[in-house]
């Protein structure tokens, strides 16, 4: 009696949300979070595609006449409710959801084997399960652009840089100061094979999550004395983290943050304590980009837009949606390339469009997105496509460029990639594809 | 009118006895199980039993877990996430290094782990009483989310910590799609349940709701204090564990600490409340309130929206919902302290009367 009370409800429910949709049409789902303690990632992030969207509705008419449209769904970055909205989400538009962005390592983690079994292509754009990399492994996986281990070489190479050469690095003292969580954990692995290449010591320190509270992983940190902290923090840790350093007497100078810790949410809130802080970067923040500006024009000025208060506009989270906008609709124009132009594309489709998407320098120059993001080229034994990183430097007001991009170092990745990956593969039973043989 | 025992005449012990004493109870009953076991799986698509029912059968039956060291037995407890992450990893290390096993096999050794795990932070409970006993059970919830983050041998020495729960299968017939998935988690929670109303109504239940009611006189009479609070810790934990191994097998897929947070202590604990303390009925109501309803408000506002054309910003939507949803549980424990069960209860006897009240 009680399922049928809560099936009436909820086909009630179904009934309000199930929408009519015209057929000329790609469906994207937005499922992020706008409320708790990362919503500002998550609605930054998600304000910055669904612009995107709107941009090129607005100004192309979609893509080769496709219309764009989305639908939000609150994940409050749980687990289950991002299981919950990509259950709800997968079957919308007329060929279901085109690709899924997680923004949350841990619900990526939850969908690779439902959304590779439904043929809908993931995005984790500079998150998620490092060695999805492997594309013969994960077909519809795409940690795109970075994922967290190139990254850590990258950074370990601008701390080479900033001591004068790589060999300066033996017998420096690194400290990893990581969020406690899938997250936090994944670069450990890769931090403990450079140091024993390079000849550094590190020490890993966790902190519970949300990291509202560090008073005794600062007092590690002085007790170690450490030439470099590396801040591997997400949402309000790492604020917390700058004032304990300040207060630890650590010069903010010798941290350096990851993309997850490097946006002006993460460094407003400690005030001067941020000031002279590094944080790496695959997106650089700002509005004087093209596309930028277009988003001005074709987007805000109709009132439109996804960021309410608008000085968040260009801000690093704004700039990264932008970005992840980007990708999305290349992979589909890609798709539309081969599989017919100015049609919408199944989820299938675009995971060829999205491993064949080659986004060089003169298509960077086209999409006005120069210097916003680097280039991008993804095959089938690659998803990540891209592997370079910029750093930052917070002077208190804004976030300054201070590098070019910094290739990571694939010849230490991509080997614990492979390995990583056909463990994975080994414990699924799974035959990795043959590149050679992908049309 | 329909609902009536007139005329139902009780001649056995047997039949005095029976779960159901009332023929219309029995027989909706039967309904509702041939309903979930046949109906659901072939009207219900991917979206509804994957992501909606299968998710409340395990938290209901978390809540069920709960509701016997809570509600029967009286002992607050906050570490119900605890073990339930306890079952889910031990199942995947059961699976993973003795594969011959079988997966119900490793469930249930799970849960026994879960159980004994349970057993060792009931002690204090022989001591101390209430509120500090939750900050007790608070201590399992750290103590055992630290361990599993900290030793990599539960997550198989995964870097990140989280991994991906195997395919699960009994006698070679895989459970991979989401109506399979749905109809074992049904089938292992009607099982449980059943057993938990049995056991309550059996002399151990009784003993739990002695010690519940009143400790001194409880041991006066006879009742083994130890005992009986540990094998309510056991029996409780045996249960949470269960739905954890059912959580990272058939719901999420992936078996990791962060999913066992604090959060979900509480939320098992809102369930019981909200259900109903002491009520297997009220385990599955309360889980039905908490699990659904912000899915069910979420659907709406997105519905209403649409429907209107109003563009309303989602975050204030979101943050409404939240708003909504704590008013709700503040207006029912209002209305209804003892939980949705009660008010179930209530309707019954009105419909036994109606339509002639006097």
């Amino acid at each position: 009696m009680k399922y049928k009370v809560i099936a009436a409800t909820m086909l009630a429910a179904a009934g309000f949300a199930g929408t009519a949709s015209a057929q000329n049409e790609q469906f994207v789902p937005a499922n992020f979070y706008w409320v708790g303690p990362y919503a500002p990632g998550g609605s930054g992030f998600g304000g910055g595609m669904i612009d995107y969207f709107a941009l090129l509705n607005a100004r192309d008419g979609g893509i080769n006449g496709v219309k764009l449209t989305w639908e939000k769904c609150e994940t409050e970055y749980r687990n289950d409710r991002g299981v919950e909205c990509y259950e709800r989400s997968k079957k919308k538009g007329p060929t279901g959801a085109s690709v899924i962005h997680p923004l949350s390592t841990g619900i990526t983690y939850s969908l690779i084997e439902k959304a590779t079994a439904d043929k809908i292509p993931v995005i984790s754009m500079g998150y998620g399960r490092t060695d999805a990399s492997d594309g013969r492994v994960f077909p519809y996986i795409f940690p795109l652009i970075t994922n967290y281990w190139s990254q850590n070489t990258a950074k370990i190479k601008f701390i080479g840089m900033k001591e004068g050469g790589m060999q300066n690095l033996r017998g420096k003292k690194i400290v990893n100061i990581y969020h406690d969580s899938a997250y936090g954990k994944e670069t450990i692995p890769v931090l403990d094979v450079q140091a024993k290449k390079y000849g550094f010591q590190v020490t890993h320190i966790a902190v519970a999550h949300p990291g509202n509270e560090q008073q005794a992983q600062w007092l590690q940190v002085r007790q170690i004395r450490p030439d470099w902290v590396i801040l591997r923090g997400w949402g309000v840790m790492n604020p917390t983290a700058l004032k304990a350093a300040q207060r630890a007497g650590f010069p903010r100078e010798k941290i350096l943050g990851v993309w997850w810790s490097g946006a002006e949410e993460d460094v407003i809130p400690a005030g001067d304590a941020a000031k002279g802080y590094y944080a790496a970067g695959f997106n650089l923040p700002g509005t004087s980009f093209p596309v930028m500006q277009d988003v001005l024009k074709h987007v805000y000025k109709g009132g439109k837009g996804e960021m309410e208060d608008k000085s968040r506009i260009g801000s690093i989270y704004h700039t990264r949606g932008i970005v992840a906008g980007i990708v999305t609709t290349e992979g589909i124009r890609k798709a539309q390339e081969r599989f017919g132009k100015g049609k919408p594309m199944t989820g299938e489709q675009i995971r060829w469009g999205l491993e064949n998407m080659n986004i060089d320098a003169k298509r960077l120059k086209e999409l006005g997105a120069v210097g916003l993001m680097q280039p991008l080229k993804v095959s089938c034994l690659d998803h990540e496509g891209g592997g370079a990183v910029k750093f930052l430097q917070w002077d208190g007001r804004k976030w300054n460029v201070v590098s070019d991009w910094i290739a990571s170092d694939q010849s230490i990745v991509r080997p614990m990639i492979e390995a990583s990956a056909a463990q994975y593969a080994k414990e699924k039973g799974i035959t990795p594809r043959d590149c050679s043989r992908e049309k | 009118m329909l609902y009536r025992e007139a005329g139902q005449f009780k001649s056995t012990y047997a039949e005095d006895q029976q779960i159901f004493p009332i023929r219309q109870d029995r027989v909706a009953v039967s309904l509702l199980l041939a309903f979930a076991f046949v109906v659901v799986p072939a009207i219900g698509d991917q979206y509804w039993l994957g992501a909606i029912i299968t998710p409340f059968l395990i938290f209901a039956l978390a809540a069920l877990g709960l509701n016997i060291l809570t509600g029967y037995a009286g002992q607050l407890s906050l570490g119900t996430a605890a073990f339930m992450a306890v079952g889910a990893f031990m199942t995947y290390n059961f699976v993973l290094r003795m594969p011959w096993l079988g997966i119900l096999p490793s469930i249930i050794l799970a849960g026994l782990c879960a159980a004994a795990v349970g057993i060792v932070f009931g002690l204090p409970s022989l001591r101390i009483k209430g509120f500090y006993l939750a900050v007790a059970t608070l201590a399992c919830q750290f103590f055992v989310l630290w361990v599993l983050q900290r030793f990599g041998w539960f997550t198989n020495y995964s870097s990140s910590g989280v991994v991906t729960a195997q395919q699960i299968a009994i006698l070679d017939f895989p459970f991979n799609t989401p109506e399979r998935k749905y109809l074992l988690t049904l089938g292992i929670v009607v099982v449980m349940a059943l057993a938990a109303k049995n056991l309550m109504r059996s002399e151990t239940g009784r003993a739990f709701m002695a010690v519940r009611d009143m400790d001194v006189a409880a041991s006066v009479i006879g009742i083994p204090m130890m005992k009986t609070k540990l094998l309510a810790f056991a029996i409780s934990s045996f249960y949470c564990g269960v739905a954890g191994a059912l959580h990272a097998f058939c719901f999420l897929g992936t078996v990791e600490p962060e999913a066992y947070s604090l959060d979900l202590s509480f939320r098992i604990l809102f369930m019981v409340i909200i259900g109903g303390v002491g009520s297997i009925l009220g385990s599955f109501l309360g889980a039905a309130f908490i699990t659904l309803f912000p899915i069910f408000l979420n659907l709406v506002s997105t519905g209403l929206s649409q429907a209107t054309g109003v563009e309303v910003s989602h975050a204030l939507i979101s943050n409404l919902e939240s708003i909504i949803f704590g008013g709700l549980i503040v207006f029912f424990l209002i209305v209804e302290p003892q939980g949705l069960a009660r008010l179930w209860q209530i309707a019954k006897e009105k419909l036994r009367l109606w339509p002639f009240p006097h």
